[in-house]
């Protein structure tokens, strides 16, 4: 299970060079050009984290074993064969459902929120839910027919459904709609009727109204700071505010490494976390924010490419959905951070600083190297 | 489960999914398009806009107040100064438990148990990081007794600052002032850019009316703050580069006065503590060389900042330490005027220098029972104007004012500057009263008091009645004397020093023109009768002035107090010591060529030639350089 065959097919061609670096790679089921760009995309995070961080070596050490223990977590992921996480998926997904409940009940509050899960370690439930929500959708349509039937549909809005408003009670608005847009990116690659999708377009205005009125107030809050953030410059508007002004003031190459005025006399709030796009933008300008948007456009480039080389539905759905997701989240926190969009609380993938996330995230580029070192080298 | 389910169509849906991998592309593509074009517009585009936003942010601009001007005396002697003092501050951030610590301060006896709920509202009103100033001014025994016990008292520390200072207290609190903490009212008449970072502003004196000139323009620094508002340290040489440049603070002129500080010493002393004033100035400029006011106080105490009780305890001071006497105080002058009243009735013909008036011991009006008594019971005997002077004879005058009327008795004396404002430069000065019917008619709504009566014009000529004057305006009129009419207004300002370039600007001497009395003869009689007075066989301050190394010119005044204030504080004893006339002295000297004239009012002071006199004097001595020989 843990020694693919392809692998030792390649293997057996190609002796001479089992010893080098990339055969290495190879044997430990690990896709290089993938591994390279995320450790590019962690570099080049570390480096912003640091000054965001105030300069603290404190910081930048936890987040680099945090790093450590992802990596750790994509490589034991990247050992797990496609059609064994395929079989045991249904029974992740129920795992994460008794433990969203579980945090509903007796969760860790914190910051307002009741996210956490406190057994022998903390850690939310939901970032779980964020690879088994596509893993359940992609089941469920392997072996059915695909464009899915309508019925079908049904059954699947019902998967993503569940876990998306467990987590919005939590609440947790940003996660959810991550989560469930994973879970539709699913469908959607699945080969949903495009008319299908308008159809649901046209439905998503009467149903922003329902949203908006079981939003809480913090969240319509962020959606009117959005709309007009000078009307409330020193409250809700002052993230977008001075996020924008960091990184307007970075101009084409920006102040420098450490020398952001924005971020490191405090202007901008969480210049760590969710906002340290905006650092980037300050001390390295367009320059440095495009060079990392490049990054992360390989990164995801490279999953789709894996996608399209998978062999079965499971894998080329889940492979496209995590690749999608990741494309999601780095948008909407860019977006946020450059005042698109509402502040959503979404961090900015393996830069911002947080574990959990990391580790899902690294954990999810595992999947991908998984499938990819499993594809059937089939003739075309 | 199975990967070779018959309904899956294995390359149909690699294909439909390789599609949809491009759409999915496509719009990535586009999200981050969008993302793109928006770094582009904030980046690129509105660059300039966020660099200076991001300047605005961090760049705090703080005001550094200027340093106030000096104020010397006319001989460059320090009058007012700026001192370093320590002040006890408190920095809340920097304090775990502020309610303690302010208990254990009170403990040690270095703020007031009272305050303590005051500086816990402003520790936690503030910025934590601004200091809250417990104490301004911290004496050295509280300096030394802080630093031993320092650790005990984290966030706690003394700071020094530039506090005014008066070297010498109170001789000059009523003349150069003092200086106070800001009002609101202050703020609302103050450039709010050139008092930037002021605390203090002149109050009165020439603190007050010189405030424009002593201020000085506040000065600009550009500091790197945090979103906090807090300093930054200029460790960070790249945040700091790109900072405007700082504009230095203007420093308040240098003022030096006309008042010489030991003259002031000297009328000072010469008062001996009673309620009174004195005013010394130069007849040929209007220089005004003392300007004394007693009793006085401490004008340091507005500088540093005194406590309630203080404030009140000077205030409610049955004496008015705070009263201005020399300006602010409105006298009959008494028989000061005479002199006045005689050029008046020689230059319109209402006597003459030879008509004589026998004395009696009292005056009647024709048809009138009523007997207006000379200060001399039993009569002066016969006397002309020049006796009428030198002895002070009442009867003469009341005579004498039938013919000269009441108007013309104010048309005169208003051309020597009675009545009106002196124009000094310091603000707030009375303008006193000279009666006339026209005068009687606007002031009075009553029909029966808007007439003028006889009686009243009788009185007015010993300077009774209705008619007023304040010390200042007594010392110009004697100096208009003194100059056979000439009138200068009276300053006490002689320069304005820029103190960065040493450029002294004085204060021209400014003449105000002329009382028109033409005939020399008529100033020879009256200037020697008043030479007389003080150096004559029968003058009325003959024991002051005779045997003096030099030749002067005097008039004594003895006013009657109209009404008394029926204060509940006094007892029997001190009731009456307040019903005794006020005792006035009006002087000049030398007599050929006068280069002091002075005004003295003594309240309750009872005898002008007697209590007054001798303190003019004293002023007259010092200024001349005869202190030695009159003090044997």
């Amino acid at each position: 299970m843990f020694r693919p065959s392809d692998t030792q097919r390649l293997l057996s061609h190609r002796t001479i060079r089992v010893r080098n670096f990339s055969g290495l790679l190879r044997r430990l089921n690990i896709d290089g050009p993938l591994l390279s760009g995320l450790l590019l995309i962690c570099a080049f995070g570390l480096l912003v984290l640091y000054s965001a961080a105030g300069e603290s070596s404190i910081l930048l050490i936890n987040q680099a074993v945090r790093l450590g223990v992802a990596l750790i977590a994509m490589l034991v992921v990247a050992q797990l064969p496609p059609d064994f996480l395929r079989r045991w998926t249904p029974w992740a997904y129920a795992a994460g459902l008794v433990l969203l409940i579980l945090v509903l009940t007796k969760g860790d509050v914190g910051q307002g929120a009741r996210r956490w899960l406190n057994i022998g370690i903390r850690f939310q439930p939901s970032e779980a839910m964020k690879l088994a929500v596509p893993m359940m959708t992609a089941w469920f349509l392997h072996d059915r027919q695909i464009p899915p039937k309508f019925g079908h549909l049904a059954a699947i809005a019902v998967l993503i459904a569940v876990p998306t408003i467990l987590i919005a009670k939590q609440p947790d608005l940003g996660t959810s709609l991550l989560i469930a847009a994973s879970g539709i990116i699913v469908i959607l690659l699945a080969g949903l009727s495009i008319r299908f999708i308008v159809g649901l377009g046209v439905l998503a205005v009467p149903g922003a109204f329902v949203l908006w009125n079981f939003m809480q107030d913090y969240q319509k809050q962020r959606v009117l700071t959005l709309l007009n953030p000078d009307s409330d410059p020193l409250g809700a508007g002052y993230n977008i505010i001075q996020s924008k002004i960091a990184i307007g003031s970075g101009g084409l190459f920006g102040k420098g490494w450490t020398n952001g005025s924005q971020a490191h006399l405090e202007f901008l709030p969480e210049r760590h976390t969710d906002f340290i796009f905006a650092v980037l933008g300050e001390e390295f300008g367009l320059f440095g924010v495009l060079s990392l948007l490049a990054l992360y456009m390989f990164v995801i480039g490279r999953g789709l490419y894996i996608a399209i080389q998978a062999q079965d539905t499971y894998s080329r759905l889940l492979a496209g959905s995590i690749s999608l997701t990741f494309l999601v989240y780095v948008f909407v926190n860019t977006a946020m951070v450059t005042g698109l969009i509402p502040v959503v609380g979404v961090p900015l993938p393996l830069v911002s600083f947080g574990g959990t996330s990391m580790v899902t995230l690294m954990a999810g580029f595992g999947i991908l190297m998984s499938i990819h070192s499993n594809r059937k080298l089939l003739p075309h | 489960m199975s990967l070779l389910s018959p309904i899956k169509d294995h390359h149909s849906e690699r294909r439909l999914f390789i599609g949809r991998v491009i759409l999915a592309s496509i719009i990535s593509f586009i999200m981050l398009g969008v993302v793109v074009a928006r770094l582009v517009q904030l980046q690129v585009f509105d660059h300039q806009l966020f660099a200076e936003k991001s300047q605005g942010n961090r760049v705090r601009i703080e005001a550094v107040p200027p340093i106030r001007g000096l104020v010397f005396d006319r001989k460059g002697r320090v009058i007012a100064e700026n001192l370093p003092a320590y002040q006890l501050e408190l920095i809340p951030e920097q304090v775990d438990d502020i309610d303690d610590t302010l208990r254990r301060l009170a403990a040690i006896k270095l703020i007031e148990p009272n305050d303590i709920p005051r500086f816990i509202e402003l520790s936690r009103g503030g910025q934590q990081f601004k200091p809250v100033t417990l104490k301004f001014r911290l004496t050295d025994e509280e300096i030394a007794n802080f630093a031993i016990q320092r650790p005990r008292f984290p966030g706690v520390d003394f700071q020094p600052r530039l506090v005014r200072h008066y070297p010498h207290g109170g001789l000059f609190a009523h003349a150069v002032g003092y200086v106070g903490a800001l009002n609101t009212a202050d703020m609302q008449r103050l450039d709010s850019a050139r008092y930037a970072g002021t605390s203090h502003t002149g109050k009165t004196g020439v603190e007050g009316s010189f405030e424009d000139s002593l201020h000085g323009d506040a000065g600009f620094r550009h500091l790197i703050t945090n979103a906090r508002g807090r300093q930054v340290p200029a460790s960070n040489r790249e945040l700091l580069d790109s900072l405007p440049t700082d504009e230095a603070a203007n420093p308040g002129s240098n003022i030096y006065l006309s008042l010489d500080l030991d003259l002031q010493k000297v009328a000072f002393n010469a008062l001996e503590g009673r309620r009174g004033a004195v005013v010394a100035l130069d007849p040929k400029t209007g220089e005004v060389l003392a300007l004394v006011s007693s009793p006085t106080f401490d004008p340091n105490l507005f500088a540093v900042g005194m406590s309630t009780g203080e404030f009140r305890g000077l205030q409610d001071n049955p004496d008015r330490p705070l009263f201005n006497r020399a300006t602010h105080g409105t006298y009959p002058p008494g028989s000061t005027i005479k002199p006045m009243l005689a050029l008046a009735a020689l230059e319109t013909g209402a006597t003459n220098l030879t008509r004589k008036t026998v004395c009696i011991g009292y005056f009647q009006l024709e048809g009138n029972e009523h007997r207006y008594r000379d200060w001399k019971r039993e009569g002066h005997g016969p006397v002309d104007l020049h006796d009428a002077i030198s002895q002070s004879c009442d009867v003469y005058f009341y005579e004498l004012s039938i013919d000269l009327g009441i108007d013309n008795m104010h048309e005169y004396l208003t051309r020597f500057g009675l009545g009106s404002q002196t124009g000094v430069d310091v603000s707030g000065e009375r303008s006193g009263v000279v009666p006339s019917r026209e005068w009687k008619r606007t002031n009075f709504s009553d029909r029966d008091n808007q007439r003028w009566y006889h009686g009243e014009t009788v009185i007015a000529s010993i300077g009774q009645g209705f008619m007023l004057a304040t010390p200042l305006q007594l010392a110009a009129a004697v100096g208009t004397l003194a100059m056979r009419g000439d009138r200068y207004r009276p300053h006490l300002v002689a320069a304005i020093e820029d103190p960065l370039s040493g450029e002294r600007q004085a204060i021209e001497p400014d003449w105000l023109g002329n009382v028109a009395i033409g005939n020399e003869f008529y100033w020879d009689n009256v200037l020697e009768a008043m030479n007389d007075v003080m150096q004559g066989p029968r003058g009325s301050a003959r024991a002051v002035g005779t045997g003096a190394p030099y030749k002067m010119a005097g008039k004594s005044g003895t006013a009657q107090v109209v009404s008394i204030a029926q204060d509940a504080e006094y007892d029997e004893d001190e009731l009456e010591e307040r019903q005794r006339d006020h005792a006035l002295f009006v002087s000049f000297a030398p007599f050929d060529d006068p280069r002091i004239a002075v005004a003295v009012i003594v309240e309750n002071g009872s005898s002008g030639s007697g209590v007054a006199a001798p303190i003019a004097k004293a002023v007259m001595d010092e200024y001349l350089g005869y202190s030695h020989v009159s003090a044997e």
